[in-house]
């Protein structure tokens, strides 16, 4: 049975008739084609399909699309600008952060979550935080570095913010502009 | 997934009670178990209900007795992070936090861990120590749920297939035990427990009350009130008493994720650390 849902995605609304039985995953890459979010195991178990509903971090084989109706969503395309790459996707490339890269859009996407509750987290804050997203390449020590990397660019590039006179915290996409 | 699968979602409590009336149909909160089952072909609804477009089910709230009450559809994510839960039922933010993994707990739900009634429910020993009150509404009316009386079996609970559970109350009598939950499983996140045991103390009565229940080693999750009452009688000191009165009372089985024998004896050894660390 279809259903029509509207939602918004990395920012554009979207409107469009999506079976019940469909997940948000199959829905953003083949419905939007957006593929960074990665169908790995389809059960919840290994974070590749990781995206942001309503700011939350999702496994977006675990929601229908149906679920999404009226929701905001952010996907690895989402996060980065056009030309612009977020801190943790730099962060991740100069700290090599990544072999195969299949798990990588979702441990960006986990992380950025993460950073967003917590700018300045702990070694035991990031490992718990990518508890849900498996690497099956290598070790996770890269990925850890990683992402201390950029929070710590986050929260000068925050405080820079507020020297200027914004006066608040800038949101991670905001910070690379 | 089937093609003529329908999804409903209702904003009140009285209209979704109404839809599931038609066979078939299956409610929807966090998913997480739900659409795995369904992929793997193991549950096959016709109708999906929605719960989490209602919004009462999404609030934590002072209940009336000053207990607190938890709504069906308020994930794990935020029960663990409640500044009510954690100050005055710590023992559940323990074990809501073991579940799965954070972004997994953004989505599932106490409700639905609670419903699963899996002999593994983390959150169902925390419970099970608090003496918590299932709520249910159904066509017939509304009714609360000791849970003690709610696990019947593996994936078994005393629920009617027209029940729908709204919340769950953590009774004022319940606040102010602290302890810990001492679970083992094969990796720190993503897995079930192969052995889970709860150890808690009242704070500040006198004599102090206790707490010890068990996950995933019975057919449901188990409270030991013996064991409680040989620690309320002999305190801390009575910890290797505790753990062996444990070790006998627990019937675990052997599966992939241990033998009974070694469920058995972790019994043992994390009831006794657990009393221990509270002597």
């Amino acid at each position: 049975m279809k259903k029509t849902i509207t939602l918004e995605v990395n920012g554009v609304p979207e409107t469009a008739d999506v079976e019940v039985g469909t997940t948000l995953l199959r829905f953003l890459r083949d419905g939007l084609d957006l593929t960074g979010a990665k169908e790995g195991c389809n059960e919840g178990e290994c974070g590749s399909c990781m995206v942001l509903l309503d700011g939350r971090p999702v496994n977006s084989c675990l929601v229908l699309a149906v679920e999404a109706d009226g929701r905001s969503v952010t996907t690895i395309e989402g996060l980065g600008k056009d030309d612009v790459l977020h801190p943790l996707q730099k962060a991740f490339l100069s700290h090599a952060a990544i072999q195969c890269g299949f798990c990588t859009p979702g441990m960006i996407v986990s992380a950025a979550a993460l950073l967003r509750e917590k700018p300045d987290p702990s070694e035991d804050d990031v490992r718990k935080a990518l508890a849900g997203n498996l690497c099956r390449c290598t070790g996770y020590r890269q990925i850890v570095d990683a992402v201390h990397a950029a929070a710590t660019e986050m929260r000068a590039a925050a405080s820079v913010d507020d020297e200027a006179g914004s006066g608040r915290l800038a949101a991670p996409e905001e910070v690379t502009a | 997934m089937p093609t003529d699968l329908d999804y409903l979602a209702p904003t009140t409590v009285d209209e979704a009670i109404a839809l599931k009336a038609m066979p078939g149909t299956a409610w929807l909160l966090g998913g997480t178990d739900l659409l795995p089952q369904m992929r793997a072909g193991r549950k096959a609804p016709e109708r999906l209900v929605d719960l989490k477009r209602i919004p009462g089910l999404h609030e934590i709230r002072e209940s009336a007795d000053g207990g607190l009450s938890i709504g069906a559809a308020v994930p794990l994510a935020d029960v663990e992070t409640h500044p009510g839960v954690l100050d005055r039922f710590p023992l559940l933010a323990e074990c809501a936090k073991t579940v799965g993994a954070w972004p997994l707990r953004q989505r599932a739900t106490l409700a639905g861990n609670l419903c699963n009634a899996s002999p593994a429910a983390d959150t169902a020993v925390a419970l099970l120590a608090l003496d918590a009150e299932v709520k249910v509404a159904s066509t017939a009316g509304r009714r609360s749920i000791p849970i003690r009386e709610f696990f019947l079996g593996p994936g078994l609970a005393a629920l009617s297939p027209g029940d729908l559970v709204t919340e769950i109350v953590l009774p004022a009598a319940s606040a102010g035990f602290r302890g810990s939950y001492l679970r083992l499983s094969r990796r720190k996140g993503m897995d079930l427990a192969t052995v889970g045991v709860l150890v808690g103390k009242s704070n500040g009565t006198l004599p102090a009350r206790w707490r010890v229940a068990l996950a995933a080693v019975a057919p449901t999750p188990l409270r030991l009130r013996a064991v409680e009452e040989l620690l309320e009688a002999k305190g801390a000191a009575a910890a290797g008493e505790a753990a062996e009165a444990a070790r006998v009372a627990c019937r675990p089985i052997t599966d992939l994720r241990g033998s009974a024998e070694y469920r058995r004896e972790m019994v043992g050894v994390l009831v006794r650390r657990g009393v221990e660390s509270l002597g």
